[in-house]
């Protein structure tokens, strides 16, 4: 069947994919990453936001060797420079932020040096304000 | 913003993560097996009670049928709608945020 | 209002295709145009056309297809998801079109309202 197209110029929208789930145990965080990297050039802001055992996908030393998975884990290092690369072209009105929240982090013994990527770790009330605000909401 | 939750609380903590996240005032709409949360006399109604205090709640009466829940069952506070009232509720409320 | 759809889960193991299905039947009933329904992660499974369910039970592979067809609702499988299930133009149903991630962005900005159903 033919490609079907929208007329989506000049829209800017705020997008925001949330991040709830372990990496590995299913295949979502993945899933969720290729979406978001997709997203990148349709300079749309974005919120990744990662609560509850999501704050695992995130986490440093992964090893997957032995199970026999692709570690992907440096993958979200590409988010962090999608950002960055955002946040310094002055062209661009592209606002990406890596978000973690504190309850889910400090339940799991967590802190942001546990991370393979810098990221915004925001309370929950604050982060209720801030998910308010979003326009498009990609569940993983 | 309007948010979803399709799990029952005794299954996963979706509900749970909802309402820590949801502003005050925003909608929640229970569906599928989130339905569960919305009867009496379960270990949650106390908390879903509380919540529908400070949230518009909502459950899908498709998914109640479904599962053999009357709507005498369900707690104060908590509107029965059809899936043209969910539609509603979207048009009405914008952004969906489905807690998974 | 223009609503895009997005379906996590596969045909029956899950309830997410039957509850999105339900919601764009009532989404159209009210008038309303549903743009895109985006199939990723397992929910690319809902374009296999060789899905035989009991003859008693609903079809959900037709029931999309037959929306597509009266609605002009656009049925999009994630190409990434797809090849990873082994869902190719082979055994991709009537309605269903293989197509890429952006299709998800696109929709995403194109549309009022974009609803995710999932587990």
């Amino acid at each position: 069947m033919s490609e079907v197209e929208y007329d989506t110029q000049g829209v800017v929208k705020k997008f925001m994919y949330v991040n709830r789930k372990a990496p590995y145990g299913t295949i979502y965080a993945l899933e969720v990453l290729e979406a978001v990297l997709i997203s990148a050039a349709f300079e749309q802001h974005a919120c990744i936001v990662f609560i509850d055992d999501g704050v695992y996908q995130i986490k440093k030393g992964q090893d997957t060797t032995a199970v026999n998975m692709k570690n992907f884990s440096k993958t979200y290092g590409i988010i962090e420079m999608e950002k960055e690369d955002a946040d310094e072209d002055e062209d661009m009105d592209m606002v990406w932020r890596i978000i973690v929240e504190k309850e889910s982090m400090e339940a799991r013994g967590l802190t942001a040096e546990d991370f393979v990527v810098d990221v915004e770790v925001i309370a929950s009330d604050e982060l209720a304000q801030i998910m308010s605000e979003q326009e498009v909401v990609i569940s993983g | 913003m309007i948010h979803t939750v399709n799990k029952s609380p005794f299954e996963r903590n979706s509900l749970d993560s909802c309402l820590r996240l949801s502003l005050k005032g925003s909608p929640i709409l229970l569906i599928e097996d989130g339905v569960y949360a919305a009867t009496g006399g379960t270990s949650v109604s106390d908390k879903v009670a509380d919540a529908a205090k400070n949230h518009p709640m909502f459950v899908l009466g498709a998914d109640l049928q479904a599962r053999g829940i009357p709507e005498d069952k369900i707690l104060d506070g908590i509107t029965v709608v059809d899936y043209g009232g969910f539609v509603d509720l979207v048009v009405e409320h914008g952004t969906v945020h489905s807690w998974l | 209002m223009k609503f895009g759809i997005q379906v996590n889960e596969g045909p029956f193991t899950h309830q997410a295709s039957d509850s999105a299905y339900l919601f764009a039947k009532a989404a159209i009933e009210k008038g309303h145009q549903v743009m895109r329904v985006f199939f990723y992660y397992d929910g690319v499974n809902n374009a296999n056309k060789l899905s035989a369910p009991q003859s008693d039970d609903r079809n959900l592979v037709k029931l999309w297809g037959e929306m597509a067809k009266e609605h002009n609702v656009d049925l999009v499988v994630c190409v990434a998801a797809a090849l990873r299930r082994g869902i190719v133009e082979d055994n991709l149903a009537e309605g269903f079109r293989i197509s890429g991630l952006g299709q998800l962005t696109e929709v995403g900005m194109a549309a009022d309202r974009m609803v995710v159903f999932g587990d």
